[in-house]
């Protein structure tokens, strides 16, 4: 990968032939009220790429990434998901809603989600928020999904954290227990809402090297953050948004040291100062 | 004969209050739903019922429906005498009020779930069904059940209201014994401990059950 990263940015058609594309996004758009959140959003993720997401705040990340997993629903665009299209259609008032609910959850149970807020439900321990889904989603035997979550919360280090509840952990526990139960399902790709910002800044290391560890495994991953370094080192795929449409996308290395819009160096100079 | 008539009052009010509960999910539903015929039935179930007082709707129903049957049912042709049993006559209609009750309960502690705990469901691929049952309902007793046990000390209470349609609950047995004996302020005073003692039983299990509701979050 690490060779291939200079072509990336130009040409990623051709060095990806063969490899199956996980996600694609095709032209999203997305207002609430007169606020055109995103206008018209194309994206590609093959199997094994980690994107990540940059943007100012209220430039349409998290956005984009509730659309594709239709928390929000978009007002037009398509997503495939490992090739199937997400049918919509248009409601008695104009609007966009999926046409099949069941075809929705189901691409949904293909698609972690790991929020910024963690959303662990609260009136379960951290094994039962594991074993929930894959149980009642995906209808595994309770032992076969104990036996999951018991490896998943080892390898995120929480293995002695079973029995707690949501409220008695860290944040960074909480997140790494979100992320156990977002991989609990098996997911085809992993969405990351801004997963350390509401994180203190000596737990978002312990956060960040769980997904580090995701990505060196092959995981696909699409990841919103404001981490650039961290940025620089998982991604295969850096991806900036400026009020809803993407200014400039490529490999991390391109496009964090060598940017082109006037827009995007503003960005990373302000980041910039503000990590100094 | 009090104690008789404390069985009954019991029987009555958790039968009424298994209906206002089942009422009050099915109410919330339809409030929170998209506007539709279901959602405006449910608003004027609520308004209405709230608005109207218990005493009313009791006789209403135990005199006002059987009549309205037999008067339906003989313009189409039919001839028969409908007779409330006034049991169930009585638990139908305190539980149909307080459903209206227990509808705004429960409409509140729907919306006091945060978000973020329905989106993950939802997220994770958990269709709606799966959701209210799995995440949404457990969350919601915790900021339902204050409003419950109120809903319940008021039900247990009205339950003396339907001693007017001839039940022998505990009110009309405490009415009966005092005017048979003439020591009015003996048996009142022992029903009045009676209720006071199914409030304070009322007042422990509802405790019990608030730990378990918000267990993981806070002590009660």
């Amino acid at each position: 990968m690490e060779a291939f990263s200079d072509l990336f940015g130009q040409i990623p058609m051709t060095i990806n032939e063969g490899t199956p594309i996980s996600l694609l996004v095709e032209n999203i758009c997305k207002r609430f009220g007169s606020l055109e959140v995103l206008r018209g959003i194309s994206l590609t993720a093959y199997e094994n790429d980690v994107i990540t997401l940059l943007g100012a705040s209220g430039s349409g990340k998290s956005t984009l990434l509730r659309c594709i997993n239709l928390l929000e629903t978009p007002d037009s665009g398509k997503v495939y998901v490992r090739g199937e299209l997400i049918e919509m259609s248009t409601n008695r008032d104009g609007q966009a809603v999926p046409t099949n609910r069941r075809q929705v959850s189901r691409i949904r149970a293909r698609l972690g989600m790991v929020f910024q807020q963690f959303n662990l439900w609260s009136h379960l321990t951290v094994l039962q928020n594991v074993i929930e889904a894959p149980i009642h989603v995906l209808g595994l035997q309770r032992r076969e999904a104990i036996e999951r979550a018991q490896e998943l919360l080892e390898k995120v280090g929480l293995s002695d954290k079973l029995d707690y509840y949501p409220s008695h952990l860290s944040g960074g526990q909480e997140q790494r227990a979100a992320i156990a139960r977002a991989l609990a399902m098996e997911p085809d790709l992993i969405l990351f809402d801004e997963p350390t910002s509401a994180l203190d800044p000596e737990l978002v290391g312990e956060v960040l090297k769980v997904i580090q560890n995701l990505a060196s495994e092959g995981c696909t991953m699409l990841i919103v953050t404001h981490e650039l370094n961290f940025a620089r080192d998982v991604s295969s795929q850096t991806v900036f948004l400026d009020q809803g449409r993407i200014e400039e996308q490529g490999s991390p290395d391109n496009v964090l040291d060598n940017p082109q819009s006037e827009r995007l160096k503003r960005f990373l100079s302000g980041n910039y100062r503000r990590t100094i | 004969m009090l104690w008789q008539g404390l069985e009954l009052t019991v029987a009555v009010g958790l039968c009424a209050m298994l209906i206002a509960i089942g009422l009050g999910l099915l109410g919330a539903w339809a409030k929170l739903s998209q506007p539709s015929i279901i959602k405006s039935i449910a608003n004027t179930y609520t308004s209405l019922i709230r608005g109207v007082p218990e005493l009313l709707l009791i006789l209403l129903v135990y005199y006002g429906a059987p009549t309205l049957i037999q008067d339906l049912s003989s313009n189409l042709g039919y001839s028969f005498i409908v007779d409330l049993n006034p049991f169930v006559a009585g638990f139908l209609t305190i539980g149909f009020i307080y459903g209206a009750f227990a509808t705004e309960v429960f409409r509140g502690a729907y919306l006091a779930v945060p978000r973020g705990q329905i989106e993950s469901a939802h997220a994770i691929g958990m269709n709606s069904s799966t959701a209210f049952r799995r995440i949404i309902l457990p969350q919601m007793w915790r900021f339902a059940l204050p409003g419950l046990g109120n809903v319940w000390m008021v039900l247990i209470k009205a339950t003396a209201l339907i001693s007017v349609i001839q039940l022998d609950e505990l009110m009309r047995n405490a009415s009966i014994a005092a005017g048979a004996t003439r020591q009015p302020f003996t048996f009142f005073l022992a029903a009045s401990v009676m209720y006071l003692g199914i409030t304070i039983i009322s007042i422990t299990i509802q405790r019990k059950a608030e730990v378990w509701a918000n267990r993981g979050i806070r002590n009660v």
